[in-house]
């Protein structure tokens, strides 16, 4: 095996794609590492994105937050400007595993990992975070919504990797929250999650929603329809309600040891309903 | 596989390692620096034996690659006491009683050293979710914590 670690982003496409056998991707390692001592990676190459100049920065852009592929969960929720604009996002990401983990765990990595319970990504689906993409044929930009495409599949082709998650301005009285459901009161993997974005009007009135639901389906989800019964309301319990009925019927859950199908349809409704409580308050509603 | 060769900084002084690009941190300081004080419960992040500091961020050094340490900083349980003067928080986990086996201790150790420096003040709940990625089997944790509490207010006290 091959360790490179390039420090601009053009050294790192040329030596992906210079690479023939299995090459990873290596951020916080907090996956791709635990993968290759279980035995379930043997990669030929590891290109650490760490040393590329930028990844480790949050910056501010067009009034909202470019972060870096190498920012560490830690890092994220040390940035007063970033936690008091996109909250949600901060503690979803904030959520990913110990102390420990969150000196390494990226975001980027959580969403390339692409588990369908990865924390950080229902409150990115909500956000309207854009990827910004690296690989053979230049820079493109794509949903996050977009990325994953299954369990540990993404749609980033080969040679590709992600440089950067954008968080998007914040218009004023808007609020984003996350939750999860686990078992425990902390280091676990979530049973169902869900991120709620919210803006409202000088009247309290929501005038735009995003919600997503994580560990329900093959992917996470964006729940348009959850979005539409926000929407135009100025979300009393009424709303909340078919919110969380929204979200109870798009969510398409497994059975496991961590929850029945039953209980993870159900949770996601409520769920659903808590965090857009949270966010409506962060947006300053009544 | 060609070896990787490493220079970096550990508790403060220079060091140079060869490596295998796939070795972890944990396996350098261990097997080719004689640095046993780190332990391996798990290996996968789990347990927090492994705590070290790198650029005075708490990790799992099960979980960094050696060839990751490359001019960076690395801080052990071997950098905590001052000769034969022990740290506050070791006196506090001998008289609190607060390890057994102690094969979780230097993880804990770190790990606490690195709570009370971000905050000297933490309250009993902030340092349970703290110290929550790093498990104890034989403790039952409440010594581990009044230890801990009992570090900090010495420390505050001496500061
Ligand atoms: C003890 C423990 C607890 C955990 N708890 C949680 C939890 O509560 N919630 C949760 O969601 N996850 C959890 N995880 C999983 C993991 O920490 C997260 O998924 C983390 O965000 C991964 O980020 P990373 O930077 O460490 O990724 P890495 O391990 O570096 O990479 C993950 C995968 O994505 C690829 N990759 C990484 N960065 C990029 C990039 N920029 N472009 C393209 N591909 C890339 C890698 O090749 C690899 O396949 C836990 C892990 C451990 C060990
Ligand atoms: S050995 Fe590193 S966390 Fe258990
Ligand atoms: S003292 Fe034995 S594991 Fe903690």
């Amino acid at each position: 095996m091959h360790y490179l670690s390039p420090t601009t982003v053009d050294d790192a496409v040329a030596m992906l794609a210079a690479q023939t056998g299995d090459c990873r991707i290596l951020a916080g390692g907090t996956d791709l590492l635990v993968r290759m001592k279980s035995g379930f990676a043997e990669p030929d190459a590891i290109v650490d994105i760490k040393r590329i100049e930028g990844m480790r920065d949050i910056l501010h852009e067009d009034g909202g937050f470019r972060i870096g592929a190498g920012v560490s969960g830690a890092e994220m929720s040390e940035n007063a400007d970033l936690v008091a604009a996109w909250p949600g996002v901060v503690e979803a990401a904030g959520l990913i595993g110990s102390t420990q983990i969150q000196g390494r765990a990226t975001m980027a990595g959580n969403l390339c990992n692409a588990s369908p319970a990865a924390d950080s990504v229902p409150a990115m689906v909500a956000a309207n975070a854009v990827a910004r993409i690296a690989g053979p044929n230049g820079q493109r930009d794509l949903p996050v919504a977009e990325v994953p495409t299954g369990p540990g599949k993404t749609s980033l082709a080969p040679g590709e990797f992600v440089t950067s998650i954008f968080l998007p301005a914040r218009p004023d009285r808007s609020g984003d929250a996350y939750l999860r459901f686990i078992p425990r009161t902390e280091m676990d993997i979530a049973v169902v999650g869900c991120g709620v974005s919210v803006t409202l009007d000088e009247n309290g009135t929501c005038t735009d929603a995003r919600v997503a639901l994580g560990a329900v389906a093959p992917t996470v989800i964006l729940v348009p329809e959850a979005a539409e019964a926000l929407i135009g309301t100025t979300l009393d319990d009424a709303v909340l309600e078919a919110v969380a009925k929204a979200c109870s019927a798009a969510a398409t859950p497994i059975s496991d040891k961590r929850g029945t199908v039953e209980f993870r349809t159900h949770v996601a409704g409520v769920l659903a309903r808590r965090a857009t409580k949270i966010a409506k308050t962060r947006a300053g509603g009544k | 596989m060609t070896k990787v060769h490493v220079t970096t900084t550990i508790n403060g002084d220079p060091t140079e390692f060869l490596c295998e690009p796939d070795e972890t941190l944990l396996d350098v300081l261990r097997d080719r620096l004689g640095m046993t004080g780190s332990k391996e419960g798990c290996g996968t992040g789990d347990c927090g034996a492994c705590s070290v500091t790198l650029n005075g961020r708490l990790v799992c050094s099960c979980l960094v690659l050696g060839a990751e340490a490359e001019g960076q900083e690395i801080g052990t349980i071997e950098g905590m006491a001052q000769g034969e003067n022990l740290h506050v928080l070791q006196k506090k986990f001998i008289e609190h009683a607060a390890l057994q086996c102690g094969i979780c201790t230097p993880g804990l150790l770190v790990a606490a050293k690195s709570l009370l420096e971000k905050n000297p003040d933490p309250t009993e709940e902030e340092t349970r979710y703290w110290l929550a990625g790093n498990l104890c089997r034989c403790t039952g944790y409440d010594k581990i914590i009044r230890a801990v509490m009992d570090a900090a207010k010495e420390m505050r006290e001496a500061a």
